[in-house]
């Protein structure tokens, strides 16, 4: 039996998950909550955007949310008895999550 | 003093009665240190013979009396009646798996999954029994003894929704067992296994829910070992795409 392909998707899932567990409350309350409450100065917050490592660090917590959400989402879609459109479910999916991540690079890079 | 009792709401099916089947309600008596599997067996020698059901050792040992207790997978030689008691207990086969009569399962797919991955020790190398044992370390038996656990019982496949909507799927069991050879440092039919356990009908249909590892009697975690396999197997794919043919 053929090995699956579906590495190539489970491991921007996988690496999305950390990712955003780790990171994305953080990044909320410090943007969210921090910046609104006056806590952060967002002058000086905005000169740390735009620090190249901050800028990869956006980019990546973008694009593998995306990515491991609609990972989520395919399965789901799939598991409430859409299997017929499992390949356009998917097309759909990971097509939007790569649009969304070429969007990040350029907000990201244009910053 | 009456005795007391508890009535037991039993899945009944006779093909050669009826096509459909039906829940027939036994009153039992209640002792406190009983199982249901005990009640079942006081229904089987007091009440009524025709009753048809799997069961051996009665010690949570050979996996042969997992059913649905009250809607949940259990062994019922360790679902205790004073759990339940005065309600009702409804004993009705394992879900997802065809019926054969009463609370007898088919287990023929079960077993077709076991042959397919391999869910025995292939030695790295054959060795004549005069050269001694393979022999292991406490560590090397360590990694993977959790997953030796299995009884085979089938709770997990029961458990498990995917299952439930494509049976193709490998399932838990049958994974956890591929992993407790492949993890072994005496095995060495990683790479047949592979082929069926990354494939897509293998771990990459299961979704995490976890229920597996929930209702396992035996604490293996097949949940784990699916997702150990999904790492395992994602690191070895982007490898093989990253570096050259040939370099390991």
């Amino acid at each position: 039996m053929a090995r699956s392909n579906e590495p190539l998707f489970w491991a921007p899932f996988f690496a999305g998950a950390g990712f955003s567990a780790l990171f994305m409350p953080a990044v909320m309350i410090i943007t969210g909550v921090a910046v609104a409450a006056g806590w952060i100065n967002a002058t000086q917050l905005y000169q740390l955007i735009l620090h190249p490592l901050t800028r990869l660090f956006l980019f990546l917590l973008i694009s593998l949310s995306l990515f491991h959400a609609v990972h989520r989402i395919r399965f789901v879609l799939v598991d409430l008895g859409l299997k017929p459109f499992a390949g356009i479910i998917s097309v759909l999916c990971y097509g939007s999550a790569i649009v969304g991540s070429i969007l990040a690079a350029i907000f990201a890079l244009t910053l | 003093m009456p005795e007391k009792s508890i009535t037991l709401e039993v899945f009944r099916y006779l093909p050669e009665q009826s096509d459909e089947p039906k829940y027939q309600k036994y009153d039992v008596p209640y002792r406190e240190d009983w199982v249901v599997l005990d009640a079942l067996n006081y229904i089987k020698d007091h009440i009524d013979g025709s009753l048809s059901y799997r069961w051996s050792c009665r010690m949570g040992v050979c996996g042969s009396c997992g059913m649905m207790v009250n809607g949940e997978p259990r062994l019922t030689c360790a679902a205790f009646l004073r759990d339940f008691y005065p309600q009702p207990i409804r004993v009705e086969p394992l879900t997802n798996f065809p019926v054969i009569r009463d609370l007898i399962i088919n287990l023929e797919d079960f077993l077709h999954k076991l042959k397919e991955v391999k869910a025995w020790l292939i030695p790295k190398q054959e060795k004549p029994v005069s050269e001694g044992e393979y022999l292991q370390s406490p560590k090397e038996l360590a990694t993977y003894k959790q997953f030796s656990m299995c009884i085979n019982c089938m709770l997990c496949y029961a458990a498990c929704p995917v299952y439930g909507l494509e049976p193709k799927f490998l399932g838990p069991a049958a994974i956890a067992l591929g992993q407790r050879y492949n993890l072994d440092s005496r095995d060495g039919g990683k790479e047949e296994r592979t082929d069926i356990i990354a494939s897509s009908e293998g771990i990459w249909e299961c979704t995490f829910i976890g229920e597996c590892s929930r209702v396992c009697p035996k604490h293996v975690d097949p949940a784990a070992a699916i997702q150990r396999a999904k790492v395992q197997s994602t690191q070895e794919w982007w490898m093989s795409l990253l570096l050259p043919k040939g370099a390991k």
